[in-house]
């Protein structure tokens, strides 16, 4: 069946400039989350043509695709799988991680809830490819509604021999079950996530190993891939690794969705080829510009994590090239080329009239509540920094307050166990690198400070009023 | 030794012996289980914390932990329908710290003694619970909440009755 064969909900129909593999099927009209549906449209066929190939063949596929993981680190996914020891003798796992939580980004729910089969089918065909014959998906607890259906799906999809003992007469034994977290930001960390479904807190482990595909879940070698990656997979093996890598810019291969809330005209998900529209197209043509009235003030380009940007910023890259913010290509590396990262593909828009204490203020309150409490400099750090934008918001901090949430922030970034210190620390310290003038106009001047505290000494000792 | 009873119905105890199966180690089904006791029991106290450790052969402090860590299990009883408020930037920027606000009234809740270890608060006549939660990961159609395992977007705050209203 085409694309253009494809049609979509009232309303809901992409925009021209999407290119739709992962979210073909959301808001499609007539589809359902069924197996008879996803068969009817072709389901299942690239799971067939899987069990057929050399397991090298397949990761060789993925490798020469090379899709990067879009959960948030853009590693790739087929040097990933490649790290499982070769001499291993253990049991391998893998686990779809859809603890999608990471402020900003709401992909992988539209997918769960809509299309939990192609899941599913990405699924067994990376287990397949990696030898796992036991895997898990974990699903935050939030998505009660995405883990019933799923678990449907996963029952359907044994029914129909796609699953359990020997997939297709292939020989091939696997099983997925569902495993719900409880509402732990920090079990999206792949090593915390292991933890977790180890029983345990989520304390993410030290490293190295960096990978869990060395000593994963019960001490074996585990890959953990993030659901929309494991989406791509299906269409990999359909495609083939180098006609996929034709999607989007070198480097920067396929397509990806990208989330964006906020102040805009029409926020939603848009899945784009990668690094093929900027982010003033995302702005002005996919989500129809700025709310009316208003000018763009500031924009965190890849889920809550990543480091805003200034609306009027340049941009300068290493072949020459200035780019204002609008010109930046949504893609991972050109991104990271300005100072931020594309991350999970959340893309938050704020306008004038948001203050950037406040803003930074709920982000702060969001790290301070996640952070494991594992490394001493994010678990004190994380709610030190929240303390002073509460003040800050609360118009009771010195100028010095600002420059002290940026020195805490670097004084928490490269020191802890797992990429949160740096997740914490990076909004704190881009707003204040950013906006200093303006958290530091709604502070009181350091004199005016010091003369209440002094007031309020000699108050306390019976000196004054 | 105090002595904690706790009546698990056949039925249930039937689902968790299934879920164990699902993990080549007993004590991956910590979550799971805990998942089970709240869902029957509403909230987790310390009996349910030793039942389930007895289940697991684990220690109680091995499940205390999991569940004093965990934001979504609870120590305390909710009300008759719990309801969470996403707090996170999308939404508090579509106005999800006004929705809170309106909720709490319509349904008389105070959330003045709310910590960061006593989240929850419950109306006085036991009916509504309410807690803040961080992104549930719905930011373009914020303000969103759950209330139970039902999920609402864009609820302005003007909509709180309403909403109420489907939960009696």
């Amino acid at each position: 069946m085409s694309v253009e064969s494809v049609q979509y909900l009232p309303g809901k129909q992409p925009h021209a400039r999407e290119r739709r593999l992962t979210f073909r099927n959301v808001d499609r009209a007539g589809f359902d989350p069924s197996i008879e549906c996803y068969l009817r449209d072709g389901g299942y066929e690239q799971l067939h043509k899987a069990v057929t190939m050399e397991r090298q063949a397949i990761i060789n596929e993925v490798k020469a695709s090379g899709l990067r993981g879009r959960g948030g680190a853009g590693f790739p996914t087929g040097v990933k799988w490649g790290f499982i020891p070769p001499t291993n003798t253990k049991p391998v796992y893998l686990i779809c991680n859809a603890d999608e939580s990471e402020p900003g980004t709401f992909k992988d729910r539209y997918i769960m809830h809509q299309d939990p089969h192609q899941l599913v089918e990405g699924m067994v065909i990376s287990c397949f490819a990696v030898k796992a014959s036991l895997a898990y998906i974990y699903i935050r607890e939030e998505f009660p509604e995405a883990a019933k259906i799923l678990e449907k799906a996963l029952d359907e999809a044994r029914a129909k021999n796609f699953l359990g003992k020997n997939i297709l007469g292939s020989g091939y034994d696997l099983e997925i079950y569902i495993h719900r977290g409880a509402g732990a930001y920090i079990c999206g960390e792949e090593t915390g996530l292991i933890e977790s479904l180890e029983g345990k807190r989520p304390y993410p482990r030290i490293k190295p190993p960096y990978f869990p595909a060395a000593l994963g879940l019960y001490m074996c070698p585990t890959i953990v891939n993030n659901v929309e990656s494991l989406c791509h997979v299906k269409h990999i093996i359909a495609m083939g690794g180098a006609e996929y890598a034709k999607l989007g810019t070198p480097n920067n291969t396929g397509t990806r969705i990208l989330c964006v809330s906020g102040d805009v005209q029409r926020p939603g998900y848009f899945e784009v080829e990668v690094g093929k529209v900027t982010m003033g197209e995302v702005i002005n043509d996919m989500c129809g510009g700025m709310k009316s009235g208003r000018t763009l003030k500031a924009i965190i380009p890849g889920g809550s994590s990543a480091k805003v940007l200034r609306a009027d910023e340049k941009f300068k890259l290493k072949d020459g090239r200035e780019l204002g913010i609008m010109d930046i290509p949504m893609d991972f590396d050109t991104m990271a080329a300005c100072g931020s990262m594309a991350g999970s593909g959340g893309v938050i828009i704020m306008d004038d009239s948001r203050s950037m204490s406040w803003v930074l203020n709920n982000l702060n309150a969001f790290y301070a509540h996640e952070s494991c409490g594992q490394c001493t400099p994010c678990r004190e750090g994380s709610l030190w920094m929240k303390k002073i934008s509460d003040r800050i918001v609360a118009g009771n901090a010195s100028p010095s307050d600002v420059d002290e949430l940026e020195r805490l922030a670097n004084n928490i970034e490269g020191r802890t166990i797992c990429a949160f210190g740096e997740a914490c620390s990076w909004p704190t310290q881009s707003f204040v690198q950013k906006f200093r003038e303006e958290m530091k106009a709604g502070t009181k001047s350091e004199i005016e400070d010091r003369i209440v505290a002094g007031e309020t000494e000699l108050a306390a000792a019976g000196l004054v009023g | 030794m105090i002595r904690f009873r706790m009546d698990v119905p056949g039925e249930l105890e039937a689902k968790m012996d299934e879920v164990i199966t699902h993990y080549p180690v007993k004590r991956s089904a910590v979550l799971p289980l805990l998942h089970l006791v709240q869902q029957h029991f509403r909230h987790i106290n310390d009996a349910a914390v030793t039942w389930v450790a007895n289940k697991l052969g684990l220690e109680p402090i091995q499940v205390l932990e999991v569940v004093t860590f965990y934001p979504g299990f609870r120590q305390s009883a909710p009300g008759k329908y719990h309801i969470r408020v996403c707090r996170t930037l999308s939404c508090a920027m579509a106005g999800s710290y006004e929705l809170m606000e309106s909720l709490c009234k319509t349904a008389n809740i105070d959330r003045s003694h709310v910590d960061h270890h006593h989240p929850i608060a419950v109306s006085p006549d036991g009916k509504y619970s309410i807690e803040f939660a961080e992104c549930l990961a719905s930011c373009g159609t914020g303000p969103v909440c759950m209330v139970e395992d039902d999920f609402h977007e864009a609820v302005a705050p003007e909509k709180a009755a309403e909403l109420l209203g489907k939960y009696q």
